[in-house]
């Protein structure tokens, strides 16, 4: 799946010949998130208070472990293009930064799937 | 050949700039993006391997968390998330080209802050 509009795309590039993609994402991951966050702050309150019954039954419902998926990897999503820009921006050992990009993207894949692996298992009742 | 001293633009915050609100709100939202992508993601999934993992793992889960340890890393993800929800609005208005004049930018901002107050409160009180 692409966030990209197709404009975007086609007229995007600027010096740094990826355009606004970045941006883009930020932005779109960060619309998603508004809702999604806000259901699991709310949920999270519902549930406060109660044990561990509820908690998996709250998983294992197909509208809520769906929600959870999404909002997983545009949580993990959005936080890796974030601290992508804050390495940019702070570390200037290039050799450093690299590596702390490369850690920051692995660990944003590794977290989206640590997550979603759970909520499917649950949802799916394996 | 040696590099030509240019003037440097000065860092915003230091000793060139006075502070001012929308600096210091710019490096708190990045400050409180980095808390939740190091603390409050992990903690959300060590919530989510609870649940799935039984009842055992999930009592040590609300053990950790009735804890005054668990409460302050609550406080600090409540109060991030307020901030960084808010704010976040706050330049998503910005990118739509409004509210951009100094006066906008500075009662949006403190709305943000009264609103980060009030929601961290209201939050924190819900879910002790």
């Amino acid at each position: 799946m692409s966030l990209v509009n197709p404009l975007a795309r086609a007229r995007g590039h600027g010096s740094a010949k990826e355009g606004v993609h970045h941006w883009y994402a930020q932005r779109a991951s960060a619309i998603l998130l508004v809702f999604l966050v806000g259901w699991l702050v709310y949920s999270m309150f519902r549930l406060a208070g109660t044990g561990h019954a509820e908690a998996v039954e709250f998983v294992s419902n197909p509208i809520n472990a769906a929600l959870l998926v999404v909002l997983l990897v545009s949580l993990f999503y959005h936080a890796m293009l974030g601290l992508q820009v804050v390495i940019e921006d702070y570390v200037h050992q290039p050799a450093v930064g690299v590596v702390l990009l490369l850690l920051t993207r692995a660990g944003a894949y590794i977290g989206m799937a640590i997550g979603i692996i759970p909520v499917l298992k649950l949802a799916i009742g394996a | 050949m040696k590099a030509k001293q240019r003037p440097l633009s000065p860092f915003m915050i230091g000793p060139y700039y006075r502070p001012q609100l929308n600096s210091i709100m710019s490096i708190t939202h990045r400050a409180t993006g980095v808390f939740l992508s190091v603390v409050s993601a992990p903690l959300l999934l060590w919530w989510i391997s609870a649940v799935s993992n039984g009842p055992e793992t999930y009592a040590a889960f609300l053990v950790f968390m009735g804890g005054w340890i668990g409460e302050l890393t609550l406080l600090g993800c409540l109060f991030s998330l307020s901030f960084h929800s808010l704010n976040g609005v706050r330049h998503l208005i910005w990118d739509t080209g409004r509210a951009l004049d100094l006066r906008s930018a500075d009662v949006l901002g403190w709305v943000v802050l009264a609103g980060t107050v009030v929601s961290t409160a209201i939050l924190m009180g819900l879910l002790l």
